[in-house]
């Protein structure tokens, strides 16, 4: 589903260039779920920036595969295109959850489809189960602001996946939450990835980054480990 | 997007942030307001002195002692302008293609009648004064025909001059002090409000010949002549121009205007006027423009986060750009239109107020701000946004 081949990015930090991803080598098949762990300034933010297509690498391909099945390389393509493609594909969910503070919460899980021009009624047939299954119903109709942290993430999941993406990417999504709501997110988000929707998780957490059955640690821009649970001896 | 949501998502964000949108809403509607009001009181301005001057008809002369040029030469040591005398007017009576000819005296003097007194505009002239300024006998009768050069002790008098001294008083047949001479009222003139500078409600008119004892004259003020028709009036023009420079000994010493001259002249001055008075009011309005730029830029970098956010959830640069321009078009229309309104209000209650008054704002003047109010918005808008919207989404989210 995903290969990243060659890839680099150099960031200009005042005159000292930081080279944030360093000839990056990755293969994703549809379905993982994959942890990237590493100290901060290691490049793990910047590789999964790189992935959902909100950043672009300076020389490498990265390979995206569509839901035409068609795997493309997405370096060079359009920003219109790219933007597209996140729209169609690519799910995010952030440490700070980045709603927009004026829409409730039922607004804010439509936008993407409002973004898309989907109908109304369509909207609202995809709308109301998602709601159901992250346990909003008495919470959609309110602001941000009204919401708890892990609500308000829980909110950010579903704005992530009303979209039927095939990639799932979330940077630091417990960071702001207690151990009770981050736990709740986790076994969320995870059913989702039982459900066939691939999942890549950017965390500092090790107990986290441990229950991802694939794990990337990332060291000056170079992945320096990546392991898969199967092939560990048990 | 779909229209309606996209419409939806801007009023969203219009009323989410009530101060801003409150500040944007009144900085353009006083830009728009501005423009409206002062056109429209400048056009009432101008309507009201061409109707001053169209007192007056189109088919008249009017000669003046003096030549208005500007030819840079030094003045005349001697003597100055040469008097138009009664002699010369009786000589352009007889020139064809003249309907009538009026010879006026105008000065001030004290006028009594037992005790009271007023200052007041005395007129010399004849019966074909009252023809060509239409001025009508509310009581009475007019100046008679008679000799041009003959005085009478009679005048006719201004209604509000007669209130002045008579009251409620009978004033027909009544002597009047002047100066040291005497007259008989004969008629009273109906309300007739002012025309060309005259008020002729507080006026006194007496025979020409007349008024020149009284004041001591050979000169007359000015000399008006009915035009028989509208075609001939550039060769009558011509034509009086020749027969005052022979009656002069040569040398041209008058000027003859026209009132469709005059008018146009006027409306030339006034025109300019008009126009300036709106450019100051379209300064303003780009004032307001500058305003709503600034507002857009604070806006857009407090929503770059948003921005980016958009980015990310797949909205196209042009899906953010027209976003941020709808929002900044919705406010400029709503304020434009604010603005109108509130302008034609006023215009409406300054109407109410000064009834002679035509205040009315042209068409083209709101048309004119409404069109700049849009392309304001659209243009200070643009720029923010297309910045916003170039942004690499993981800057703006940053």
């Amino acid at each position: 589903m995903i290969q990243v081949n060659q890839v680099n990015k150099t960031f200009q930090l005042g005159d000292q260039p930081v080279h944030a991803l360093n000839n990056i080598q990755l293969k994703i098949s549809p379905g993982e779920y994959l942890s990237i762990m590493g100290p901060s300034g290691s490049g793990k933010s910047t590789l999964l920036n790189m992935l959902g297509l909100l950043d672009i690498p300076d020389d490498g391909e990265y390979w995206l595969q569509g839901c035409d099945g068609l795997a493309l390389d997405t370096v060079p393509m359009d920003e219109e295109v790219r933007a597209r493609y996140r729209r169609d594909h690519i799910g995010f969910v952030f440490q700070s959850y980045h709603l927009i503070p004026r829409l409730t919460a039922a607004e804010n899980i439509e936008l993407p489809l409002v973004l898309a021009g989907i109908p109304p009624d369509e909207r609202k047939e995809r709308l109301q189960p998602i709601i159901q299954r992250l346990g909003l119903e008495q919470r959609a109709g309110h602001l941000p602001n009204q919401l708890s942290g892990g609500q308000r993430q829980r909110v950010a999941i579903g704005r992530a996946t009303i979209m039927r993406p095939k990639l799932l990417l979330a940077d630091e999504p417990t960071g702001n939450l207690d151990s009770h709501s981050g736990a709740e997110v986790i076994e969320l988000l995870e059913e989702l990835n039982n459900d066939g929707i691939t999942l890549i998780i950017v965390t500092h957490d090790m107990d986290l980054g441990d229950r991802a059955k694939r794990k990337i640690r990332m060291v000056d821009g170079e992945i320096v480990l990546d392991k898969s649970r199967e092939q560990e001896p048990s | 997007m779909r229209l309606q949501d996209q419409l939806l998502f801007n009023l969203r964000s219009l009323s989410r942030q009530r101060f801003r949108t409150l500040m944007q809403l009144i900085a353009m509607a006083i830009g728009v307001f501005s423009v409206v009001l002062l056109t429209g009181l400048g056009e009432g301005g101008r309507q009201f002195v061409m109707a001053e001057f169209s007192v007056l008809g189109k088919d008249i002369l009017i000669i003046l002692p003096g030549r208005k040029e500007t030819s840079g030469g030094m003045p005349p040591l001697t003597g100055g302008t040469r008097d138009i005398t009664l002699q010369d007017a009786q000589a352009l009576s007889r020139l064809r293609n003249v309907d009538g000819i009026a010879p006026l005296v105008v000065g001030k003097a004290e006028v009594n009648f037992s005790g009271r007194s007023k200052e007041s505009l005395i007129i010399g002239a004849n019966p074909e004064f009252f023809i060509m300024r239409h001025l009508r006998i509310q009581q009475g009768q007019g100046l008679l025909q008679i000799e041009i050069d003959q005085a009478r002790p009679v005048c006719v008098i201004g209604p509000e001059l007669k209130k002045e001294l008579f009251a409620a008083q009978p004033a027909l047949g009544k002597w009047l002090k002047m100066a040291g001479s005497r007259c008989r009222i004969v008629g009273i003139l109906a309300n007739s409000g002012t025309g060309l500078g005259f008020d002729m409600n507080n006026a006194l008119i007496i025979p020409v010949a007349s008024s020149m004892q009284l004041f001591d004259t050979q000169g007359l003020f000015r000399v008006m002549i009915d035009v028989h028709s509208l075609a001939g009036m550039n060769k009558l023009s011509k034509e009086v121009e020749r027969v005052m420079q022979e009656r002069h000994e040569g040398e041209l010493d008058v000027t003859v205007i026209t009132p469709a001259s005059l008018l146009s002249a006027f409306d030339d001055i006034l025109a300019v006027l008009t126009v300036a008075i709106s450019a100051i009011g379209g300064i303003s309005l780009f004032v307001a423009g500058v305003l709503i730029m600034n507002m857009t830029l604070i806006s857009v970098s407090q929503r770059t986060a948003e921005i980016g956010l958009l980015k990310a959830l797949g909205a196209s640069s042009r899906q953010v750009r027209i976003l941020f321009v709808s929002e900044a078009l919705i406010l400029c229309l709503a304020g434009a239109v604010l603005g109108i309104l509130s302008a034609e209000v006023l215009l409406w209650l300054a109407r109410q107020q000064f009834s002679d008054l035509l205040f009315i704002a042209p068409w083209w003047a709101s048309a004119l701000a409404l069109i700049v109010a849009l392309t304001c918005g659209l243009v200070f808008a643009w720029l923010p946004a297309r910045r916003a919207a170039n942004l690499p989404p993981v800057e703006a989210l940053r």
